[in-house]
């Protein structure tokens, strides 16, 4: 496959910022245990902005305890997260505030089924960042016309098929020009026919420059999309670099493993 | 794709002749339906007979008939009892506000999960199993003659207006049961989904999981709705003149009991849009879960 991973972030290095840039997302040893079982120990990595980073890793890795500390759901037992300056597990930062910096997609959609389309999308546009409704849903017809689901604005969430929601979600998500895009296993609930749609929409992100951070199973995208791959194994980083470095050179014979019904 | 949805269209334009078999079976249908019109209608004609007769031949039959369906008490106390009606719609307007404010409240309080709120929600708790196992009857003599005991004013208090207050605590507490029941059944990754998206606690509750519970108990709410329709006529017990009260008064003037006949009409008839329309969304929301097959 292609080379296109770290070179292409570096030389995207804008003018304006000349030195290294803030890192979008910076994990400091995260900790995490549930009862006696400590689900994360030690975790620390940082996202540079427009890099998308694949989370990787066998079930019960601690991908998804992962995701929910970031996106505040989960309180961490120790380390810290920044986002952008702000320490984002300091217990007096308003969580509200952060949220919304953040925009979440999770693997069953979740959009709210009383609503329309449009109002999903909206919602957190006109509440939480208060912007007045003409703007909102100028901006989300733009969104859901890139999409091609501007003709389903007012429809209802259970009048689409799995993959049209969940490209719904991802707008809802996109509305308000988050920092970072978390992707929790968005393709797993959908059937392999979807999965395309969903992806190529992510591919598209990618290309705008959006960050991305996403938990997946879906290993050739994660290669072909991904600038870099974190590998977790119980709790910890197991490897940490370009899909090439980890997924194709990696000397560690567990992760040869764990990609061996990977080829491409 | 395009062509077999054109060969489609093209099929259902022109009637394709029907088979032997269809037809047989059409025919078979048609005489069952038949069939089973008459039987309704006989057996409905028959139960009709046996009541009919039943009362005909009872021997009190003549006095039962003058002392509660008599036409000319009916149309002496039907003004006033109409009249009382009024106060009962105006209590149950009045009713049904503050039942929903006050149930929602015991209800958020009672799904709460703060530490803060653990006094209210062990208070709430002991409410709703408290006021659920008292007869509607006693909440209203509790407050209705409890409250003006404490003599906290000098005049009298309305007694509609007591009666409405007990009306309110009574009802609160089966409301508001169900309603923690639908804010329990709507999924925790909606609140998820929607703090995720920075709304705060607040707006989460008020703008995703109150709608998407009230949709969920709407015929459960709609069914207290109308028993809470019937109760109001018992706050004749403290002595408002409503409904029943003025029957009552018709009543103890004349021993013929048909004005309570009256004012069972009329709450029939004031009970009846509610129970249609309660059916009907029943059915609609039936209708649309059962969407996906017809067995």
């Amino acid at each position: 496959m292609s080379e296109h991973t770290i070179a292409d972030i570096s030389g995207a290095g804008d003018g304006l910022v000349t030195t290294t840039p803030t890192p979008v997302l910076r994990l400091d040893n995260i900790r995490k245990s549930f009862g006696s079982t400590q689900v994360l120990r030690g975790i620390s990595f940082d996202i540079k902005p427009h890099e998308v980073v694949a989370l990787l890793g066998p079930s019960g890795s601690g991908k998804s305890t992962l995701m929910k500390c970031v996106n505040l759901l989960e309180q961490v037992d120790d380390g810290q997260i920044w986002l952008g300056d702000t320490d984002i597990t300091d217990p007096r930062a308003n969580q509200d505030k952060i949220r919304a910096r953040v925009g979440v997609v999770f693997q069953q959609f979740n959009l709210f089924p009383h609503m329309t389309v449009l109002r999903n999308v909206t919602l957190a546009a006109i509440k939480v960042h208060h912007w007045n409704r003409d703007r909102a849903e100028t901006r989300a017809l733009e969104l859901l016309d890139r999409i091609g689901m501007r003709a389903k604005a007012n429809s209802y969430p259970d009048q689409l098929s799995g993959g049209q929601q969940q490209r719904v979600a991802i707008a809802r998500a996109l509305m308000t020009d988050p920092e970072l895009l978390l992707l929790d296993e968005i393709t797993s609930a959908l059937d392999p026919m979807l999965v395309g749609e969903v992806l190529s929409m992510v591919a598209e992100l990618k290309s705008q420059g959006t960050t991305i951070l996403m938990a997946t199973h879906e290993m050739s995208f994660a290669h072909d999309a991904a600038d870099r791959i974190v590998l977790l194994r119980r709790g910890v980083i197991a490897e940490n670099g370009t899909p090439q470095q980890v997924m194709d050179e990696s000397e560690d014979p567990e992760t040869r493993e764990f990609f061996a019904h990977f080829r491409h | 794709m395009v062509d077999s949805h054109i060969q489609q269209d093209l099929a259902a334009d022109a009637t394709p002749p029907v088979s032997e078999v269809e037809l047989s079976r059409r025919e078979y249908r048609r005489r069952q339906q038949l069939k089973s019109v008459v039987t309704s209608l006989v057996s409905t004609i028959v139960l009709a007979l046996i009541i009919v007769v039943g009362l005909k031949m009872s021997p009190g039959w003549p006095r039962v008939r003058q002392t509660f369906f008599s036409a000319e008490y009916f149309a002496k106390s039907f003004p006033e009892v109409l009249d009382g009606l009024w106060l009962n719609l105006k209590v149950l307007v009045v009713a049904v506000i503050g039942v929903a404010i006050f149930a929602t409240l015991i209800a958020l309080v009672r799904t709460s999960k703060s530490p803060v709120m653990f006094p209210l929600r062990a208070l709430a708790a002991i409410y709703t199993t408290v006021m659920r196992g008292i007869p509607m009857i006693v909440i209203l003599y509790l407050i209705g003659f409890g409250i003006p005991g404490l003599q906290l004013t000098k005049q009298r208090i309305d007694p509609s207006l007591l009666g409405t207050i007990a009306v309110i605590m009574g009802y609160s507490a089966y409301v508001a049961e169900v309603l923690r029941a639908g804010f329990n059944d709507v999924h925790p990754s909606q609140r998820a989904s929607a703090r995720s998206l920075g709304l705060t606690a607040g707006q989460t509750t008020w703008l995703v999981v109150v709608p998407q519970a009230l949709r969920k108990v709407a015929p459960a709410l709609m069914n207290d709705f109308i028993s809470m329709q019937k109760d109001v006529g018992l706050i004749s017990v403290l002595g408002a003149v409503d409904a029943v009260r003025a029957a009552q008064i018709e009543v103890a003037s004349s021993y013929n009991f048909t004005p309570y006949v009256v004012a069972s009409l009329l709450f029939i008839l004031m009970s009846v849009p509610f129970i249609l329309l309660n059916d009907w969304y029943s059915e609609r929301l039936r209708k649309r879960e059962q969407s996906g097959g017809t067995v």
